[in-house]
Formats: structure tokens, sequence, C-alpha cells
């Protein structure tokens, strides 16, 4: 290696960050390799959070007194570091939701309903996780709004040809894919698709789950019309998510749930929504919860999300290597532009036997269909298992799982 | 790297999971019901041919993990010659065993049976793992039951 190379992040020093990963499963370092379906937390979120309850909590938006008044800034706050992290227009494009699902659930029935006509479609890809497909569905079985599916090629690419082919008549109106597979690890061409869609008067959602936390993502250089991520995926904890939406659709689509906050008149006869972003976020929200994902944007953006997204492609090629010399063992998907998701098969060996396999020597994976069902049909396998990476994940980590899996072939053979 | 699990893949239960008995259709089968374990995506068809009260025959057809194929494959063979009855008391018998690793209940005139699945007994160490060795059994109670859908959810 040339000496003059630096790794891109020091992993021990940002190990040291959280807690748990120093912990023992059946007696082993316990090796996650499970960031994909929720990601550890640093202590800076812990003790964010807990300062929050322990000093300054209180509902927003409401009272006049000092409590309320701190926890509102401090929300505030957290909505102002998202669009930073965004790179948003304005801060006011931000809504906070419980997690993407929530997200991608307001805007299907926003947009879909409120703003769609039937007669349109909506194109998603073969790839999205049920999040980004079922409320889609329900939309297409309510609203009269067809539903269609962009192919996945071989390699597991979205098929740039096929999304075109489906965006030929102008009837689409929204084209929702993942900008990330949460099983193939394919990070998908979003400001081409978004360039595509808008050609043929479509607007686009991105579900970033995924992508948000492995690389920057720039609102405005995707040129996206709506972005959805979760906090928990991004080392922040559950319960917040984040639609991010071009402030003219936000204000032309109307509100989704009804109740506290959301409304600027209440009358007998009706209501006056509020402003966007408090139009969409009825209720009390997930306040110490935006705090905590305040110190997770702070936490990645100081570490830089660009040194975490190198760290993440030499784990990607360490990975794709040492697994890729494993007999029998079929990686699924080979995206040209991938994360640190990776979904296996092993000979014969089952996907739940190979995570009960590994989980004895302390490897956590996710075994499954991950939430992609289409997906796994296309694909050809009834279930996968599924390594996915952290900022925190090693080269060392990497060699133990293809150590383990070698060993796990002799063991069901 | 994995001895220690040994007492989960005891032998029969990797011998069944490869080569699974009964694994076939019953073409004109007098009860069948699907089992569908939709977390991890086993599946199951199960088929049985009933003389009276008694199942003549039992097979199945399906994907899933070593443990829910070596469980349906063991559960075809214990169940063959058995009343409605007893199968159902095997079932409820086996769920205990599986849940808890013991059978107090076991012993008696279903003794010889309840010993051969004795090897699945070894999932209750692993409670994520209970359900692929009680699909089969869900989805038998089903069957005899008349229904045609089984969910270990």
């Amino acid at each position: 290696m040339d000496g003059t190379l630096r790794p891109a992040l020091d992993v021990q020093r940002i190990r040291q960050d959280f807690p748990i990963l120093s912990t023992k499963v059946h007696g082993k370092p316990l090796v996650f390799l499970d960031s994909g379906a929720s990601a550890q937390k640093p202590r800076a979120v812990i003790d964010a959070m807990r300062a929050m309850f322990e000093t300054s909590y209180a509902n927003v938006h409401r009272g006049a007194y000092h409590l309320s008044e701190a926890s509102t800034a401090a929300y505030e706050a957290a909505r102002e570091a998202v669009a930073r992290f965004l790179n948003a227009r304005d801060a006011r494009e931000v809504v906070f939701t419980s997690n993407s699902t929530a997200a991608i659930n307001l805007v299907a029935h926003s947009y879909g309903r409120g703003v769609m006509k039937p007669g349109q479609a909506v194109v998603v890809s073969e790839m999205e996780h049920h999040a980004n497909f079922v409320p889609w569905q329900m939309l297409a079985q309510s609203h009269g709004i067809a539903l269609r599916i962009a192919n996945v090629t071989d390699a597991g690419e979205l098929d740039m040809a096929d999304l075109e082919a489906k965006l030929a008549d102008g009837k689409v109106g929204l084209v929702a894919v993942t900008h990330m597979s949460n099983v193939l690890g394919t990070v998908t061409p979003a400001a081409r698709i978004a360039a595509l869609a808008h050609a043929h008067g479509a607007k686009v959602l991105f579900d970033g789950s995924q992508a948000a936390v492995h690389r920057r993502v720039d609102m405005q250089a995707l040129d996206a019309d709506f972005y959805v991520f979760t906090g928990h995926k991004l080392y922040g904890p559950t319960g917040i998510g984040v639609l991010w939406g071009r402030l003219e659709l936000l204000d032309a689509m109307p509100p989704f749930l009804g109740g506290g906050d959301m409304i600027s008149e209440v009358t007998r006869e009706g209501f006056r929504p509020a402003p966007v972003p408090a139009k969409f976020e009825a209720g009390t929200p997930p306040i110490v919860e935006a705090v905590g994902l305040h110190a997770a944007i702070d936490y990645v953006s100081a570490i830089g999300m660009e040194a975490i997204e190198a760290h993440e492609r030499a784990l990607v090629d360490h990975a794709m290597t040492k697994l890729s010399a494993i007999e029998d063992l079929t990686v699924i998907g080979r995206a040209q532009d991938r994360g640190g998701v990776f979904s296996f098969a092993l000979g014969n060996a089952h996907a739940h036997d190979l995570s009960t396999l590994l989980d004895r020597v302390g490897i956590a994976v996710r075994a499954g269909r991950h939430c992609a069902e289409p997906l796994h049909v296309r694909i050809g396998h009834d279930s996968t298992c599924r390594a996915s990476f952290g900022l925190y994940t090693t080269h060392e980590e990497v060699d133990f799982l293809a150590e383990a899996l070698t060993s796990a072939r002799r063991f069901f053979s | 790297m994995f001895d220690d699990l040994r007492d989960l893949y005891q032998e029969v239960i990797l011998d069944h999971g490869r080569k699974p008995r009964n694994f076939r259709r019953l073409e004109a089968a007098d009860l069948n019901a699907r089992g569908d374990n939709p977390m991890c995506g086993d599946r199951m068809e199960l088929f049985l041919d009933m003389e009276g009260d008694r199942i003549a025959d039992a097979s199945f057809q399906g994907r899933g993990c070593a443990i829910s194929m070596a469980s349906a494959s063991l559960m075809t063979e214990t169940v063959k010659g058995k009343t409605a009855l007893e199968a159902r008391e095997m079932a409820a018998k086996f769920r205990e065993m599986a849940m808890t690793g013991a059978c107090p209940e076991c012993g008696g005139a279903l003794e010889e049976e309840m010993e051969r699945l004795q090897v699945l007994s070894g999932v209750h160490e692993f409670p994520s793992r209970v359900k692929c060795a009680t699909l089969a059994w869900h989805t038998l109670n089903t069957a005899l039951d008349g229904g045609k859908e089984a969910s270990s959810e």
C-alpha cells in the first residue's frame, strides 16, 4: 500500500463511540452486520436524548413557558440540521414523520389522493422495500391509479430503458424508487432518474432509507421532488423519519393526518390547515427523537459523509473479494455502483440456518426476504442472508464473516 | 467452529432436511392445507389421505430451512396410521417440546413417536427458530380442521 495514504476514518476510534459494540454474544465479540435493518447508536445520540429528558423536555409549539420554548427551539434546530444535511433550500421543506414508511404513506395519501388524478400512474421498481411498494398498491386499489413496476436487470440495476418505456405515455404522475436497494446494495442513478421523470412530466420520490446513511445526498443536485429517510438507520433513534419535499409541492398538498398542531384555525364548520411543515405534523411530534436525530447528523457530519463513503467503498471492495472466493456462495446483484449491503445464498444451506450458525459465533446478519418479496421472486431465491455495513464495520469483521461462511458450508455439506 | 450447534442440527435433522421423506403431492388428497411462515419465507403444502378417522397417508411439498423441512418430514412419518385425535395430541405435545425442550406428558400411548420427534427439541433454545419446527404441525391441525391456510405468525 502507498505509505502516503491515510485511512478515510479511524474505525477503532469510532467504535469506542458505540457502547453496544463492546458487548458479547454467546461469549463472542459482537460482529454487528445488520446496520441496514437498524444501526447502532453512538454515545452522542444517547447523551443528547438523555440530556433533553433530564433538562429541557416539554411539549413543543404550545406553552409560553421556558421549558416548552427550549423544547421547541431544540425541535426546530433539528429541522434546520436535517435541511443542511440534505442541502435543502428551505427548512420548511423538512417534515418530521415517524419513519420512512410513514413518510411514503404521507405522500401516497396526500399527493397520491389529493393531487394525482384517477387514470394517472405511479412507477416503482422491482427492488423496492415493501414500504415503497404497498402504499402505492393501496393507492392503486383505492384511487384508480395504475401501478407500473420498472424492471431490474440481471445485474441488479434499475433497467433505465424499461423505466423510460413505462414513462413514455405521459400518464405517470410520480416515480417512486429506491436510492439504494436494501437487498442488492445497488445505488440507483438518482439524478438521471429525476431528469427522466421530469422529462415525462412526472415527479420523483426517492426512498433514501439506505442511501442517506452511506453517502451525501443533496436535494438540489439530485433535483428530487420528494426524498425520505429514517433516523434509526442513520445512527439515530427509532420513531423519527423525514419527508423532504419541494415547498411548492408540499404547499399544494392537502393535509394527511388531522389533529392538533396542523391547523391555523378550527371552527364548528371546518378548519384551515397550518402552513408547511406543521400542516403535516399533526399531534405531538417525536421531540426527543428529533433531538437524537440532530445529534446523529452532527455525529456523521463531523466524521464527514465523504469519509464514511470512502470507508464503505473500501469495505465493499474487500467484501466482494472475500465473499467471491467462497465456494458455493452467490452474492445477489452485481451493480456497478453499490453500497455496503450484501445479500447472499450459500449452496443448499437455508438463510435461517445460516444466520443461526453465524449468530452462534457472534455475527448478526438478517435472514429472510428483507421486506422485499417481489424482488426475491425476481432473483429466484425464497430467502437470503444479508450482511450490511455501518461506519463502524471493520475489514476484520468482513474477514471473520468469510471465515464463518466457509465453515458453515462444511457444516451443511 | 459450530460444534456446539450439533444439538440443534443433529445428523437426523440434517439428513431429513437434505432428503425429506414423503416429499410428494397426493393428487387426490382428502385434506390439504398450506403453511406459511411469512417472516422467513418457509412454505409448505401438506396432503393427507384419510381412511375414516385415520391418516392413511401423509405427504408434503415446500421449501424452507433445514429445521422446517426436517420437522415436516418427520411429522409425515410419525402421523401416518394415527387417528386425527392422536395426531392432534402429538401436535400439542410437539409444540410443548419445541417451546420448552421438555415434554412431561410424552410418556404413554404415543411415547415411541414422541421419542422420534425429540431430535427437534433443541430448537427451544432458539426462540426465533421455534416456529420453523412448529409450522408443519400448525399446518396439520389446520388440515384436520378442514382449513386451507395456516400461518406460524
